[in-house]
């Protein structure tokens, strides 16, 4: 009898483990990563000959209940169209019964990756804006992702930055206008997991409300993302050697333990970013008479030191003329 | 504001200052209360001139010669029409024109283009 190397071994074990994607169009290249739901793994599309990212579902014996989760986050994803959302490009089924979708794989780096290769704090409120605004655009769509922490934020490597991992993501059945209404159905004030039952705690701990943390699943709204996103941007603050007190107020703001001090929506907390990056003053923060020329004279800083500049030379002109 | 109203200010108040420089010359403090009025009108018209052509171009390193251009202009006729202190003048002049013209390029209000 002649015995397997442990080598082998593994490698047959980790064979086995691979999803079958012969049925499909897609062949397996790698395993990209584990989540409670799924596993997502890197594949190459045959037909127009690209890499894509495809989320399996990791239970093996398959219900009808997780067939419809599955197919319930690949149509949100596929239903929030936006620059900073990765696109869902196709669902399907494997011939072991189990659900899958493909979507755009990114390159690039995760948001704590990002922060620690020392990306400047300008780049990262950047990110971070363009964070709130990708989940100021699910809000709007009803969806509220639930589990926003760096670990589910990609930056491209041309520096688009882009929301995954919608899996435990709560539809909301109020919609802002009528062209959504008529998009969402109407009694769908659930969460992709399924009806969560309330008392049941969705998310990451550091990251998640207190109402989350409660488990008081009825109680989230967007708000919840709102402190999601604010221990996110606290997150990018505590390396930083000096962080402003407004941009200290806006983290504060967000992560107000009562969900009615916090921001009401994600675009006001991008606004105040947005404030924040244009040294314009920020809702979250009344500065003093001393804090509004500091921030003044460091936006103008270069028609300051203009001014300056002239000053100097009409005293020095003022000397040479004397003497 | 719009670019000409942040011209004509910041070009007036420079002007003001640039005026009342000539405190420290003993020889023409006598004349303060002339030269102050006289370097304000300069700093209004070089505003004006400024915020007018920031209006028109948006470009803040053509936007600054026109001021230094302006500036200099304003300055040396001032200076001829004086009979001297020629660098006292002109110096300062294109200072405040290089000041006015930067400062109408980068702030003030845009008008918005027709399509």
């Amino acid at each position: 009898m002649k015995w397997l190397s442990d080598d082998r071994l593994d490698h047959l074990r980790s064979i086995v483990g691979n999803p079958d994607f012969s049925s499909t169009k897609y062949t397996f290249v790698k395993e990209l990563g584990r989540g409670g739901m799924g596993t997502v793994y890197l594949a190459e599309d045959t037909e127009l000959n690209r890499l894509v990212a495809i989320k399996v579902l990791n239970a093996p014996e398959v219900t009808e209940d997780l067939r419809n989760r599955m197919i319930r986050e690949a149509q949100i994803i596929a239903r929030l169209e936006h620059p900073g959302i990765v696109p869902v490009h196709d669902v399907g089924t494997l011939p072991d019964g189990r659900i899958y979708y493909a979507m755009k794989f990114v390159r690039g780096s995760r948001l704590d990756e990002y922060a620690a290769q020392g990306a400047s704090l300008r780049d990262r409120l950047r990110k971070f804006q363009a964070v709130c605004d990708a989940v100021a655009f699910a809000h709007a769509h009803g969806v509220i992702h639930r589990d926003l922490k760096p670990q589910n934020i990609m930056i491209g490597s041309f520096g688009e930055v882009l929301v995954l991992d919608w899996g435990v993501a709560k539809i909301e059945p109020r919609m802002n206008t009528d062209e959504h209404r008529s998009e969402i159905d109407p009694c769908s004030s659930v969460s992709i997991c399924g009806n969560t039952d309330h008392g049941t705690i969705i998310g990451t701990r550091n990251y998640m409300s207190p109402e989350q943390a409660r488990g008081e699943i009825d109680q989230l709204d967007e708000r919840a993302d709102v402190y999601s996103l604010g221990a996110m941007l606290q997150f990018l603050l505590n390396d930083q050697p000096r962080v402003s007190k407004a941009a200290q107020a806006i983290c504060s703001k967000a992560m107000a333990l009562e969900k009615e001090s916090r921001y009401a929506t994600a675009s006001e907390l991008s606004a105040d970013i947005g404030r924040l990056l244009d040294a314009e003053p920020v809702t979250a923060y009344r500065e003093n008479a001393l804090e509004k020329v500091v921030r003044w004279v460091s936006k103008n800083r270069f028609l300051v030191l203009l001014v300056l500049a002239y000053l100097l030379m009409r005293i020095i002109l003022i000397f040479t003329s004397r003497s | 504001m719009s670019k000409p109203l942040i011209g004509v200010v910041l070009g007036a108040v420079l002007g003001v200052i640039d005026g009342l420089t000539a405190w420290f010359t003993p020889e023409v403090r006598d004349q303060l209360g002339g030269i102050v009025i006289g370097s304000t009108i300069k700093g209004i018209i070089a505003g004006i001139a400024i915020g007018f052509f920031a209006k028109k171009f948006q470009s803040l390193p053509i936007g600054i010669l026109f001021g230094v251009i302006v500036g200099a202009l304003l300055a040396a006729l001032v200076a001829i029409m004086q009979g001297g202190y020629y660098l006292e003048i002109i110096l300062p002049g294109t200072l405040v024109g290089l000041i006015v013209g930067f400062a109408t390029q980068k702030y003030g209000n845009t008008p918005a283009t027709a399509n």
